[in-house]
Formats: structure tokens, C-alpha cells, sequence
């Protein structure tokens, strides 16, 4: 299947039924246990310091135990694997003194990714898509590092989209089907991961649908950054998106309300991956996969959701009974385009037409 | 403006003052450099009203990128002005682009044009898309800038086909057909105003979803300093326009005025010249505007202010739940005036105030960029109050006591400390003496302050989840350490259940959970006071009832039997190598020039507070600065406490026969092995790790020493760089030198650490010898990329501090050396490191983790301690809560 076919045959999906996303990486890798030699590998034992933790360099030192769990979230059902790239960008991998192999990070984590959807579309001829997957980096563009200076910044917005590109030619040339920009805490850094990606397509000449996912980081429903769902939703709106969500920070649910607001408003799918619950006191995850399959059949009946997936604390047994309990039920209808001038600062200004 | 009845309701009002074109006010903020006074404007814009925020700072003595990007990053954070969408406005597109990329939100470009052609205005066009932006399209094109009807709609729709063809959404259109000044007495300018209503009318019925703005006081340009006129001409003038379909202005948010406001004979003859009805009209408006002078000054911005009539208190409250700064001082100023004593002050109106923001951000009204602001505004009506309170303290023989003294800090690895630092003013307030430490703060500084200066009280914040098990440490370390003051436990990610199932048990002083700051100061009067004891108990009950429910509902994380971890030790080859020789050597007064090399600065630097790696850190553009300084001070200290000797390091080291038997290290006299001379207990690693391929086995550090049969060897060593440390530091604080006291001690600690990286440098090169030829560079070696561990007792590898005991018997090390090992089993001075040597290639840092009371049973056995000794020194590391499983 060739990308186009494979898009195209998503999309036709897409108005049939409620795609399925993977889980989280995080939660999946812990039971392998890897140590400090994992993450270094042949390759970086010379590495001046230590690399365990640094999940997305697993693409090159364990390829095999990234393929295992995309495999095991296609078993699982899923529709759609997002690549192990999440923190595959300059300025996270600059703490790790990695930052030179951005590229190649993100060329292995989509071929790793795309390897194993082959696999299963081989077998069922049934389209699985890639996702490759961009992270919102460890520096904010719209806050001080230091309560003090409101007024100062520890990154810049060239220097992001700079980075973001590296990363997202990197995806290209890997064979990533989409790229989703998630876990967006601050809507700039999305903005520059945008600038980077349409400067990526100039210079490729291949063009990737964007997914968008923000993440209300707490109870009040703004983005770490601010913003409402519907001001974060008109910040991004010009992309286009392919799909827009929230994942991450809330479980089920607490992201209810949030999810609500942005499917009222986006005149394209809608997609949704929590967490598995709030962090608890002890920092584990306490939705369990009957927990969450309630809140997700809800969801889908309701009419909120086209994609469904799990984020922190998600595994492939979550994702199996998400897919059983949304299986059947319509896709959310998407709302029909605005055409008044819709305007963001913290919150939404919609003008009369 | 929700009435539908008003004319603006469906205007979109762009609050113009924080324009310097149009604002001579803001331009001199803005190249005074004043900030604060310039945000102080965009807030009244806000506040009265506007949609939409211009900013514009096109002046020539202005630096434009640069100062857009200020502006733009301190209106961030500023969430009552952040709230509403920008307007970015210049004539120079470098500004427009500096200024997008400081905008999270959709904003509007001010302006592009055909001016420079259509390769330029798509181009750019194209840019503000990418930015995710609206866009003012000036009705200029390679001619000029469109002045009668038709120039301004030929351009206008030129424009809008060239947009739309390229996909530019229409409705991100907004056209500015030029407002230009009328009653100029040029008589070309006469159907300026006439020509925009019917541009106006044009744009909005024939080019589909575009919008039409403008700046509205161009038109009275030539009525400046006749703001009666002014206001009027902008008041019909609007009219007009909105009717022909005007939809957006650029205005003085704080001073519209309505159509039929405006005085009847004012708005007659402004009328009549913005719509050209008499040749005579300019003259006529001039001879009324002569009449109207001085008559009109501008109106009171009253709405934005009213707050500002309300009684003193009510004022404080507002400015604290807005985050307004600019008249706390003045106002806590005239709260302390009237109050009895200032201390009522901060216990009456500004605590009231913060338990409204307290209140707020609980039911998830306010978000965090405001609370942060509140407090900001807390702090400095604080400090306006505190001289006032020490000279009322002078004056009433109250000076220097205090209700008590708290040690305050949020935990390492995290730099949260808003709730912290709120709590902290929030005791303060009450008389509590607060000794803030600040943020990443490591437990031994935490400790080490609250021993110096007798505290009552330590209190721990964090707000990451890390810092859960941090503060376990810190309670850790406190019983390990003999303390038995309280200790109190907040922030965001702490909990009840958490402190009561893993902070509490393992520390035997009370331990408080304090859920917010509200609840701080009765918490710690009780604590503090009389009621103590009652606090204590009913805690400790409350402590135990959470932990019952706890296990009650808990799902226990898997780990397997200690004989099935046993099982699953990993299985290693053995060629050991013998070590030069066998039993003890000591190395008195250590020449401190060659351990110079080995140290490690990054920690030192973290020591400060300073995060980054060395030699990194030197250029961060964040700490590079502060980094470099305390470098030079360190490297100046160092060199002159190396030539000085200020303190003395020595060491001691051994090899011996050794061989495992089950989990322990049994040491021999000699070669023969068979007389025991020692024995070294190790645990072992019992997490189910899962049947996955990357798990290698469950690790005890007896699984790195060959078993009977293959003569084996194990070492151990104690060093320390800290004789002498002491004086030294208390040389500098006589001298009221805090600073060099803590930079030698840091340096010390640092001199001790690269000791222990030198001795073992020699051991693996010389004295053991099994990597003569190793050859590492300084980066290396501090990534221990060589052959062999030195695990110390009391850290993940061998959580047991007792080990220590068998090492220092060993190795005399006390005398061989001068550390002393206290009962809670701390080395004195704590510049010191002691530990094992192993050289098995296949030897690594692990981490015990938790193990069940199988193991502690066994430990216990093979130590010779009772089960309750046992569960005491592991504390730590046990998967299960000892008093609860007596008692099941």
C-alpha cells in the first residue's frame, strides 16, 4: 500500500467508524526492565553520560523491544501506531547530549513503526497508519523559566521550528503516514512545530495530513499556557488539521468537559487519548481497562469522538476493550465550517460574520 | 455591550493606546523602558472594554523587534491582558514577525499590502497563514495609498481575488481603506470620510466574508488638543461607518462615545463635513471647536477604576485577586495607617484577599500564571509592612523572638515553589520565623540548616511526582540522623495517603500532611503550642486509619519469593584476578594538587542551585553568568585551600580473599580460605521484572564474587578530603562569611568524592591491577565507563548504612584515617566516602528496590539482629508496612 492508497483508505474509514490509536510507550516499556546497557547499546557505551531514560534513542540500541510494542498495540486493534519519537527533537535530546542524531532518531522510530504496520496490513490488507509522533520539547516559548522575569524566554521560536524540522524530515524520510503534534502545553510550540512542517513539505515536496492534540493540564481547562480548548482550537485552526484532540494530564474522566468544548467546535474529527487516570498519591495510574472502557463507550455515544486512544498509563489491554466498547457505535459528526473571523488570546473572540 | 440596542455591539473594539503612533503617553514608556508602566496601559484597554489589543511600537528611536518581543512576552504573562487577541502593528514586517513569534494565540497582522507588489503581499500573505494570523489589508498598492472610492475599491478587490485565489480565507480579511484627517482645509480632503463609507459599503456586500477596520482618530487629526471635538468626530464618524458596514475599529477603548451622546449642534456640524454637505463646513466646525475648547477635557476612564472608590480593604482584596500591583504599596500604606498594629494588616485585608485566590484557583476559577501574579502582589504589600513590624518589635522589647523557626524547602529535583512560598508568607505573617532554602533543595542542606539554627519545625513542597520519594529521604534521613522535629509535608503532588503510608512510618517524629496553605498556620500554632501532643496523637491515628485503607485497597506491585529471586541471580563467568597484595593499606595526608583533577563540578554547581553540566553550564545563557563567578570563586578557594592545606585528606584501602556464600561476601584470613575473617551481607533485588527479554536477572552485589571453588577477592576503602573542614567553616562564619563557608565545605565535598574516583583509579590501574592498561579521559571517568563498582552502604545498591561498620573495622579506618562513624552510621566529617571494590567485568550499579519481609526475615537471620532492627536500618526498601503486618 502505498501512502496515498493507505490515506486514503483511512479516511474513507474515518466516516464509517471510530479509529483506534495505540497506548502509551511508557507504561509498555517498563516491563522489559531495560537498563543503563539497553539504552547505550554497541553504539554509545563511549556515551559521556548516562542514556537510560532516553526512551526515543531505544529506536537505534533496541529496535527490536520498539517494534515489539507497536506490534503489540496492532494486535491490540490499533488503527494507527504513533512513532517512539516523542522527545526526538533537538532540545530534549540536547539534555543527553544527542541532539547531532536527531535525524536519524526519527527515520528509525517512523521505519520502526512503519516496519511493523506493514507487517499487519500484509497479512489483512486493512490500513495501519504511522503517526509520527512530535512532542512539545522541554522549553516553553509563551513562559518564563523564573517567576521573577515574566518577561523571559529559554528558547526562541526559529530556533523550535529549526529543531522541529530536523525532526520532521527525519519522519518523512522514515515513512511516517501523519504527523501528530501532541501533548501541546503551549499553543506557540505547536506553532513553530507547524512553521517547521510546512518549511519541511516546501523543501520534500511530500506533504503529511497534521494531527494536533492538545493538553488541558488541569481542572480550570487551560492548556499550560492559558488557553481555553476553543482559544487553543482557533490558534491552530489555519493548519487545517487532518484531526485535533487532547491527551495526556487528565484521565477519562476530568477530560469529559474539555473534550466536549473542542468537539462542539472543530469542523474536523476529534480525537481523544487521557491518561489512565490521574497520576494518584503514590504516582501510578489507577483507570484499569474496564474503568476506562465506560468513559470511551460514553464518549462515542455522546458523539464526541472519530479517534480514541491512551496516553500515559495505557496498554495494549486498555486499547483492546476501548476498541470493543466504541466498536459499532457512529463516529461524531464533524461541525460544519465557521466562516466568521475567529480570534484567540487566552480565550476565543469570534467576530459576527 | 450586549445590549443589541448598541451601535458597537457587533464592533470589534481594538484598544489603540498601546500604540506609540498613536499614544504619545506610551511611546515615552516604551523608550523609558518602562515596562511595567506600558502593560499598566494595555490592562486599562483591556478593562475598558477592548476586543483586540494594538501594539504598535514603530518609533525611530525604538529598537522595534526588540521591543515588540518584550512587550509581547510580559503581556504573556499577564493573563487579564493575555486574555483577549492581539493586534500586531507595523509598518516593517521584521517587527510583524517578531511579534507573531511571540503570540501563542490567533492574532491579527496590521498591516500587509500591494505596495511593494504582489510577489511581496503573497509573500507575506503566505507567512501570517503560516503563523496561523488574520490580516489588516491597507488599501495601498504600487501607486500609493488609495484615497477616493474607486482607488480604494479597484485595490481592495484586487487585493481580495489575488487572497482568496490562494486560498487565504476570507474572512481572515480585514480591510483598512484609509481613514485619513478631514477639515485639513485642503480641498481634496473634503470626501476623505465619504469615500470610506462607501468603500466601506462596497467591500462588505460585494466581497464576500472580508471585514472593514480602520483607524478612527486619523480622521480628527487636525482637531489635536480638542478632545471635545475629537471625541465627537470619532463618535458620528463611527456611526456612519458602522452602518456602511465598518465592523472593526482601532479606538480609545476607554472613551467611546455614542452617536446620540454627542451635543446636538457638535454632531450637526461634524456631520457635515464627514459627509461634505456644505462648502462651509470646516469653518463652521472650526468656530464651534474655538466655543468647545478647554471645555471638554477628556473623560475620566471612570469604569476601569471604580474599584479604586471602594473602602481600603476591598481595594487590597481587588488588587490581590487581579494581580495588581500598581497601587498595593499606597494602599497597604493607608491599611497600616489605620490599623492598630501592621501586623493586622496582613492578618485582616491581604489574608482575606489570599484566601479568596485560594478559594478561586480551588473551584478551578483562577489558573496558575494568576495566582503566581497574587502572590507577587502579596509579597510586596509583605514587604512594604516588615520594616514597620521589626521597628514595632524594637520599640516593644519584641525584637528577635519569633512564635518559631521554620526551615522551609522544596525537595531536589524540583523547582516548584509558589505554594511554598505562599505558605511561607502566610507563617510569616503570623510570627514564624522562615527559613526558605528555595528550590532543589538536597537533604543534607535542608538537615544541616535546621540543625544550625535550631529550628522547630522543617516544611517540604514539590510538586512533581520525583519529589514524592525525595521527601521519603529527607524523612529518612532525618530518623537515620536522630532528629525528632516535626515535620510538615505540601504541595501539589502530595497527598494524605502518601504521607501517612510512605513518609510517616519512616520517621518517627511527627510527620504533618498540610493540604494547603489556609491550613498551614493552624496546623502549626497547634504544633508549635500547647496543643501539641492532642495534634500529635490524633495524627498518628489518622496516619494509621489512611494506611489501613491503603493496604486495604492496594494493589500490590509484583515481586516474587526471595528463593525464586534467588533463582533467577544471574549466572556469571569467573576469571578473577589477584590484587598486588592482600590486606590494608593507608595513605596519610593525600596530596590534595593530584585530586584536583578528579573532580566532579556538575554536582557542585547542582549544590548551588545552579542545574547544568559542567563545563556546559559556563556558557548557559540562563545560569552561564551566576555559573562562571562561582567557578572563579571556587577555582580561587580551591587553589589557595590546596597551597594552604586548609584541610587534610587521608585513606585507607584492602584487599582480601573473599567468596560468596548465598548472598553474603565471607572474607578469609588469608589464602588458606578457611578461617572467616569477615562477612559482607548484600540483598537482593525481588521485583517480578516479567518474563520480557531485556530483564537480566534479579541482582544481589554477592552475585559479582565467585563461589567456592575459585579464589576470589573483594575490596574496600574510606576516604575523606574533611580534616580540618570544620574550622575552616566556622573560621568564615565567625567572620559573618556565610558564603566561603559554604563554598569550602561544597569543596570539600567535592575533594572527597574525586578522592574516591582517584583511589579507584589506582586500584583498577596499580594496586588491584586488572586494568593496567585503562586509559579514560576526565568525561569518562565520570561516566564510569571503566571495569568495576565502588557501591557504598546506604545507597541503591546496598541500602544497609551498618555495612558500613564491617568496612571501617576492616580497614581501621577511624584511625587510619580520622573518620568517625556515628551510631546513626554518618561518617564524620561528611566529607567522606567509604565502600566496596569489585572487579568483575560484568559488576554494575543497580538498584536494590523494595523487598518483602521473606528477605527481611533472612537479612535479619544472617546479621544476627532481631526482625525490628531489621525492619528499622531497611526502612526504606520494605514493600511493606511493618506495624501493619505485626498486627495482620
Amino acid at each position: 500500500m502505498t501512502r496515498e492508497q493507505r490515506l486514503k483508505a483511512i479516511n474513507a474509514e474515518l466516516k464509517k467508524r471510530i479509529l483506534i490509536l495505540d497506548g502509551s510507550m511508557g507504561a509498555y516499556l517498563q516491563g522489559f526492565g531495560l537498563n543503563a546497557n539497553d539504552y547505550h547499546g554497541t553504539r554509545f557505551t563511549e556515551h559521556p553520560m548516562s542514556l537510560k531514560g532516553n526512551a526515543d534513542l531505544l529506536v537505534l540500541t533496541r529496535p527490536d523491544v520498539i517494534k515489539k510494542i507497536h506490534e503489540g498495540y496492532l494486535a491490540a486493534g490499533a488503527d494507527i501506531v504513533s512513532t517512539d519519537t516523542f522527545t526526538a527533537n533537538p532540545v530534549s535530546q540536547a539534555e543527553y547530549a544527542l541532539d547531532e542524531i536527531t535525524r536519524e532518531l526519527n527515520v528509525e522510530g517512523a521505519r520502526l513503526a512503519r516496519e511493523a504496520c506493514d507487517a499487519f496490513e500484509a497479512k489483512d490488507k486493512k490500513p495501519r497508519l504511522v503517526a509520527g509522533a512530535i512532542g512539545p520539547t522541554t522549553k516553553l516559548l509563551s513562559m518564563s523559566p523564573e517567576v521573577g522575569d515574566p518577561g523571559r524566554r529559554d528558547a526562541d521560536f526559529d530556533g523550535l521550528a529549526a529543531g522541529y524540522k530536523e525532526q520532521i524530515l527525519g519522519l518523512i524520510e522514515g515513512g511516517a503516514d501523519i504527523l501528530l503534534i501532541e501533548t501541546i502545553t503551549d499553543t506557540l510550540n505547536a506553532k513553530a512545530a507547524l512553521w517547521a512542517a510546512w518549511e519541511a513539505f516546501d523543501e520534500t515536496g511530500v506533504e503529511l495530513p497534521l494531527w494536533i492534540s492538545g493538553t488541558i493540564t488541569d481542572r480550570s481547562g487551560r492548556t499550560l499556557s492559558g488557553q481555553t480548548v476553543e482559544a487553543f482550537y482557533n490558534s491552530v485552526r489555519h493548519a487545517k488539521p487532518w484531526a485535533v484532540g487532547l491527551n495526556c494530564a487528565l484521565g477519562p474522566a476530568d477530560m469529559r468537559a474539555f473534550l466536549a468544548d473542542l468537539s462542539r467546535v472543530a469542523e474536523c474529527p476529534v480525537s481523544a487519548y487521557p491518561n489512565a487516570g490521574l497520576p494518584n498519591a503514590m504516582g501510578g495510574y489507577d483507570e484499569t481497562p474496564h474503568s476506562m472502557e465506560e468513559h470511551y463507550g460514553e464518549w462515542a455515544r455522546a458523539g464526541l469522538l472519530n479517534i480514541a486512544g491512551g496516553c500515559c498509563g495505557t496498554t495494549p489491554e486498555h486499547i483492546t476493550h476501548m476498541k470493543h466498547v466504541v466498536g459499532g457505535v457512529s463516529p461524531r459528526a464533524i461541525a460544519p465550517r465557521d466562516t466568521r473571523l475567529k480570534l484567540a488570546g487566552l480565550e476565543p473572540f469570534t467576530a459576527a460574520a | 455591550m450586549t445590549d443589541t440596542a448598541n451601535p458597537f455591539a457587533n464592533f470589534v473594539i481594538v484598544g489603540e493606546r498601546t500604540n506609540v503612533t498613536g499614544s504619545a503617553k506610551f511611546r515615552k514608556l516604551i523608550e523609558a523602558d518602562d515596562y511595567a508602566g506600558a502593560l499598566v496601559v494595555a490592562r486599562q484597554q483591556v478593562e475598558s472594554g477592548a476586543n483586540v489589543l494594538d501594539v504598535n511600537v514603530d518609533a525611530a528611536m525604538i529598537d522595534g523587534p526588540a521591543a515588540m518581543r518584550r512587550f509581547l512576552n510580559l503581556i504573556a504573562s499577564e493573563p487579564d491582558i493575555a486574555r483577549i487577541p492581539l493586534m500586531i502593528d507595523s509598518s516593517k514586517w521584521e517587527v510583524i514577525e517578531a511579534g507573531l513569534k511571540c503570540a501563542q494565540g490567533k492574532s491579527i497582522v496590521n498591516s500587509i499590502s500591494l505596495k511593494e507588489g504582489e510577489a511581496q503581499f503573497l509573500e507575506h500573505a503566505k507567512r501570517v497563514r503560516r503563523f496561523g494570523a488574520a490580516a489588516v489589508v491597507m488599501a495601498f498598492d504600487e501607486q500609493g495609498q488609495a484615497d477616493t472610492a474607486k482607488r480604494k475599491i479597484d485595490i481592495c478587490t484586487r487585493a481580495y481575488n489575488t487572497l482568496v485565489d490562494t486560498g487565504f480565507p476570507p474572512e481572515d480579511i480585514i480591510f483598512d481603506p484609509n481613514i485619513f484627517a478631514v477639515a485639513t482645509g485642503i480641498e481634496e480632503h473634503a470626501d476623505y470620510a465619504k469615500a470610506f463609507f462607501e468603500a466601506t459599503a462596497y467591500i462588505r456586500s460585494e466581497l464576500k466574508g472580508a471585514h472593514v477596520s480602520g483607524g478612527v482618530s486619523n480622521v480628527s487629526f487636525s482637531f489635536r488638543g480638542n478632545e471635545t471635538v475629537r471625541e465627537a468626530m470619532h463618535a458620528v464618524f463611527l456611526y456612519h461607518a458602522i452602518r456602511a458596514g465598518m465592523d472593526m475599529g482601532i479606538v480609545n477603548a476607554g472613551s467611546l462615545t455614542l452617536y446620540d451622546d454627542v451635543e446636538p449642534e457638535l454632531r450637526e456640524r461634524v456631520e457635515d463635513v464627514l459627509l461634505n454637505r456644505r462648502e462651509d463646513g470646516t469653518e463652521r466646525l472650526l468656530e464651534h471647536a474655538e466655543r468647545v475648547k478647554g471645555g471638554g477635557k477628556k473623560r475620566d476612564t471612570a469604569k476601569d477604576l471604580a474599584w479604586r472608590d471602594k473602602p481600603v480593604n476591598e481595594r487590597l482584596s481587588h488588587a490581590l485577586v487581579h494581580g495588581i500591583n500598581e497601587f498595593i504599596v499606597e494602599d497597604t500604606e493607608e491599611a497600616r495607617l489605620a490599623a492598630a498594629r501592621p501586623l493586622h494588616v496582613i492578618e485582616g485585608p491581604l489574608m482575606d484577599g489570599m484566601s479568596v485566590v485560594g478559594d478561586l484557583f480551588g473551584a478551578g476559577k483562577m489558573f496558575l500564571p494568576q495566582v503566581v501574579k497574587s502572590a507577587r502582589v502579596m509579597k510586596q504589600a509583605v514587604a512594604h509592612l516588615i520594616p514597620y513590624m521589626e521597628e514595632e518589635k524594637q520599640r516593644t522589647g519584641m525584637a528577635g523572638k519569633s512564635n518559631g523557626k521554620i526551615v522551609m524547602a522544596t525537595v531536589k529535583g524540583d523547582v516548584h515553589d509558589i505554594g511554598k512560598n505562599i505558605v511561607g508568607v502566610v507563617l510569616q505573617c503570623n510570627g514564624y520565623e522562615i527559613d526558605d532554602l528555595g528550590v532543589m533543595v538536597p537533604c543534607d542542606k535542608i538537615l544541616a540548616r535546621a540543625k544550625e539554627i535550631g529550628a522547630d519545625a522543617i516544611g517540604l513542597s514539590g510538586l512533581i511526582t520525583p519529589s514524592l520519594d525525595e521527601m521519603v529521604f529527607v524523612a529518612s534521613e532525618m530518623q537515620r540522623t536522630g532528629m525528632t522535629l516535626p515535620l510538615l509535608i505540601g504541595g501539589a503532588t502530595t497527598s494524605r495517603t502518601h504521607t501517612a503510608v510512605k513518609i510517616a512510618p519512616v520517621y518517627a517524629g511527627p510527620t504533618l500532611y498540610v493540604s494547603d496553605a489556609s491550613r498551614a498556620v493552624p496546623v502549626v500554632q497547634k504544633l508549635l503550642g500547647a496543643d501539641r501532643d492532642a495534634l500529635v496523637s490524633e495524627t498518628k491515628a489518622d496516619q494509621v486509619a489512611a494506611r489501613e485503607s491503603y493496604l486495604a485497597g492496594q494493589d500490590k506491585r509484583p515481586r516474587m519469593p526471595l528463593a525464586k529471586a534467588r533463582e533467577r541471580a544471574p549466572q556469571l563467568e569467573f576469571a578473577p584476578v589477584k590484587p598486588s597484595f592482600l590486606g590494608v593499606k593507608s595513605y596519610a595526608e593525600y596530596p590534595l594538587e593530584e585530586l584536583v583533577p578528579y573532580i566532579d563540578w556538575t554536582p557542585f554547581f547542582a549544590s548551588w542551585d545552579l542545574i547544568g553540566r559542567y563545563p556546559d553550564i559556563l556558557q548557559d545563557n540562563i545560569v552561564g553568568e551566576p555559573a562562571r563567578a562561582l567557578y572563579k570563586d571556587a577555582r580561587a578557594m580551591l587553589d589557595q585551600l590546596v597551597a594552604e592545606k586548609w584541610v587534610r585528606a587521608s585513606g585507607v584501602m584492602g584487599f582480601w580473599s573473599a567468596n560468596r556464600d548465598g548472598d553474603d561476601i565471607v572474607l578469609w584470613e588469608d589464602e588458606k580460605r578457611v578461617k572467616e575473617k569477615a562477612r559482607f551481607f548484600t540483598l537482593r533485588q525481588q521485583m517480578d521484572k516479567g518474563p520480557s527479554s531485556g530483564a537480566k536477572g534479579n541482582f544481589a552485589l554477592a552475585d559479582f564474587i565467585a563461589p567456592n571453588g575459585t579464589p576470589d577477592y573483594v575490596g574496600a576503602f574510606a576516604v575523606t578530603a574533611g580534616i580540618g573542614e570544620e574550622d575552616v567553616a566556622i573560621r568564615f562564619k565567625r567572620a559573618n562569611d556565610d558564603y566561603s563557608a559554604i563554598m569550602a565545605q561544597a569543596l570539600c565535598d567535592r575533594l572527597a568524592e574525586a578522592f574516591a574516583e582517584a583511589m579507584h583509579a589506582k586500584v583498577r590501574r596499580e594496586l588491584w591491577g586488572y586494568a593496567a592498561e585503562e586509559t579514560l579521559g576526565y568525561d569518562e571517568l565520570l561516566a564510569e565507563k571503566y571495569r568495576g563498582i565502588r557501591p557504598a552502604p546506604g545507597y541503591p545498591a546496598q541500602p544497609d548504612h551498618t555495612e558500613k561498620r564491617t568496612i571501617f573495622d576492616l580497614l581501621d579506618a577511624t584511625k587510619n584515617t580520622g573518620i568517625d562513624l556515628t551510631e546513626s552510621m554518618a561518617m564524620t566529617p561528611p566529607s567522606s566516602v567509604s565502600g566496596l571494590y569489585f572487579a568483575h567485568p560484568r559488576a554494575e550499579y543497580f538498584g536494590v528496590g523494595k523487598i518483602d519481609r521473606d528477605q527481611v526475615e533472612d537479612y535479619a537471620r544472617r546479621k544476627g539482629w532481631d526482625l525490628a532492627t531489621a525492619e528499622r536500618w531497611l526502612s526504606p526498601i520494605l514493600a511493606y508496612d511493618p506495624l501493619i503486618a505485626k498486627a495482620g
